[in-house]
């Protein structure tokens, strides 16, 4: 069990991450998920010992990375961001050198070899040299050295970062198959990636925790509503602002586009159906109406509202 | 009980030999130190290696640097560090690896020069062995100090080339320490004087091994490691 508590690291004057508490129970995959720079990958290097945090600390089963962080290590398996290789190494030789990092003795190395490519799918580039590989072998060569001591708990930044799309669902097969038995952190900014893999999601924000819970918990939460978004011409932000609500309707977010025309997005629930009411508002205020578009909330449309600049992150 | 030095030091033994860069170095050391140390051999017509003795100093203010640019900078330059910092390796374990690493290039350069020592042996005489060996032991010393303040050169920035100039200007600085002394006013000059690698280097080349030398080539090469695992963990804090 890997239990983050008060996490707290600032760069300087930038704040990374502000106050992220979670816990990761054992064999969950937990889906990290935040826009670029929202602070999951500084996150995860602390959990991993690359850096300390400001405050706070981290928890594995007794052990905390303060005081601890060579036992930590030993259990986790880490792919970093952007997976770092020794390019001039060949397959082989760089395995063979995390395997003794790794304390692996010799004779069972030759079977979590084996058993490494057959997982990652490395047959045939074992004696190239990792320079010649494509971006894909790369990535697999990152996640086997990951797996080779066959860890409990494994950490993956963002693991599939420049890949085709065949290869994404590769590697999501992959960690839905290692996340059988292990402990699985894995970070990302595509949802879809999280939706197919994760059992949990976490969503972080500019350095916070928005959202926390299972995808059907975190949809439940937008369930039943319908979203719409509106394009008013002459109206301005000031007087869409004032309208808080039609009906049982909650405005989220409105923003000019272009100086005379205003975006708004309005949710409401199922039952009820604010439009006509709408659209004689708009027309007592001279508003012109452009667009009126209803959709149903995806997970996507949950993410965007919570980590959205400028929404009114209600949830 | 495993081994972490030896597992990054076989790594990085082999990353050196695996590239190109160490050898055309090696040749280059070997070639300048070969023609200033024989094309006066002859003429002097002494059965004592001091040429030699002296431009190895000279030649490793260039060559120690080349060597050790790559040790730290390289790996913060293309992420690897963190990948390295992450696996189950102190920070001390990966500097003093990579720097015997270094050193052990180093001296392997240095053990090529015994052409000439083995030269000497069959063409001289009178030869004063016990100057010679002290003299070889003197060049490891400085070379092992050099290698120190190239490795802390190295841990400073990501960039190799930086690495290169920080660590030539420290070692320049300690080197030129007591050829400067003229200009410095007494009280300092006996500080400087103590500083400086020639000063030392000298008393043992001429055959004194006295342990002040000593303690001063061991302080200094553990003074720049430590100082290399300080900024290392820094990382860490920022």
């Amino acid at each position: 069990m890997i239990e983050i508590r008060n996490l707290v690291k600032h760069y300087g004057d930038v704040k990374a991450v502000e106050d992220v508490s979670f816990s990761v129970k054992n064999g969950e995959i937990l889906g990290f998920l935040g826009p670029n720079g929202a602070g999951k990958t500084t996150t995860l290097k602390v959990i991993t010992g690359y850096l300390s945090p400001t405050s706070g600390n981290v928890f594995v089963d007794d052990l905390n990375v303060l005081d601890d962080s060579m036992e930590i290590r030993r259990m986790i398996g880490y792919l970093p961001e952007m997976n770092p290789l020794y390019h001039d190494m060949q397959v082989y030789d760089f395995l063979e050198f995390v395997a003794r990092a790794r304390e692996i003795d010799k004779n069972h190395f030759r079977s979590r070899l084996n058993d490494v490519i057959e997982l990652c799918g490395l047959k045939g580039v074992v004696h190239k040299n990792i320079n010649e590989l494509s971006k894909g072998y790369c990535q697999r060569t990152g996640l086997a050295q990951a797996i080779i001591h066959d860890p409990k708990i494994l950490i993956l930044d963002e693991p599939t970062s420049g890949l085709d799309p065949n290869q994404i669902a590769e590697i999501r097969r992959l960690i839905r198959n290692l996340g059988k038995e292990k402990t699985v952190i894995i970070s990302s900014h595509i949802l879809q990636e999280m939706q197919a893999t994760a059992d949990r999601m976490i969503i972080i924000n500019k350095g916070e925790i928005v959202a926390n819970g299972t995808v059907d918990e975190l949809m439940s939460d937008f369930k039943g509503k319908t979203r719409l978004t509106l394009e008013l011409k002459n109206a301005t932000e000031e007087s869409v602002r004032k309208v808080q609500s039609f009906q049982d309707s909650i405005l989220l977010t409105q923003y000019e586009v272009k100086g005379d025309s205003v975006t708004a997005v309005l949710e409401y629930p199922n039952e009820v159906d604010p439009r006509e009411e709408i659209f004689r508002y708009a027309v007592k205020n001279k508003w012109t109406i452009l667009e009126m578009s209803r959709h149903k909330t995806s997970l996507e449309e949950v993410f965007r509202t919570l980590t959205i600049e400028g929404g009114n992150n209600a949830k | 009980m495993r081994n972490n030095y030896m597992i990054l030091f076989r790594k990085e033994v082999s990353s050196f030999f695996n590239s190109p860069v160490a050898y055309i170095t090696l040749l280059v050391f070997l070639l300048i130190n070969a023609w200033f140390a024989m094309s006066t051999f002859f003429l002097i017509n002494e059965s004592d290696l001091r040429v030699l003795f002296s431009v190895v100093p000279i030649v490793y203010l260039f060559f120690v640097p080349a060597i050790t640019m790559s040790l730290i900078a390289k790996e913060k330059n293309t992420g690897t560090m963190e990948f390295i910092t992450t696996l189950p390796f102190s920070d001390g374990d990966i500097i003093v690896a990579k720097f015997l690493a270094a050193l052990t290039l180093v001296g392997a350069a240095l053990a090529f020069t015994l052409v000439h020592f083995f030269t000497l042996l069959m063409i001289g005489n009178n030869i004063d062995i016990g100057a010679l060996l002290s003299g070889y032991l003197g060049l490891l010393l400085v070379g092992a100090a050099y290698t120190a303040i190239g490795t802390f050169g190295s841990t400073i920035t990501d960039n190799q080339i930086t690495a290169f100039l920080i660590s030539f200007m420290i070692i320049f600085i300690l080197f030129i320490l007591d050829k400067i002394l003229i200009f410095v006013p007494g009280f300092l000059g006996s500080i400087f004087q103590f500083l400086s690698i020639d000063y030392h280097l000298n008393n043992i080349s001429r055959g004194v091994i006295d342990s002040r030398n000593l303690v001063y080539f061991g302080s200094l090469i553990a003074f720049f490691l430590l100082a290399s695992v300080r900024i290392l963990e820094m990382r860490k804090w920022r």
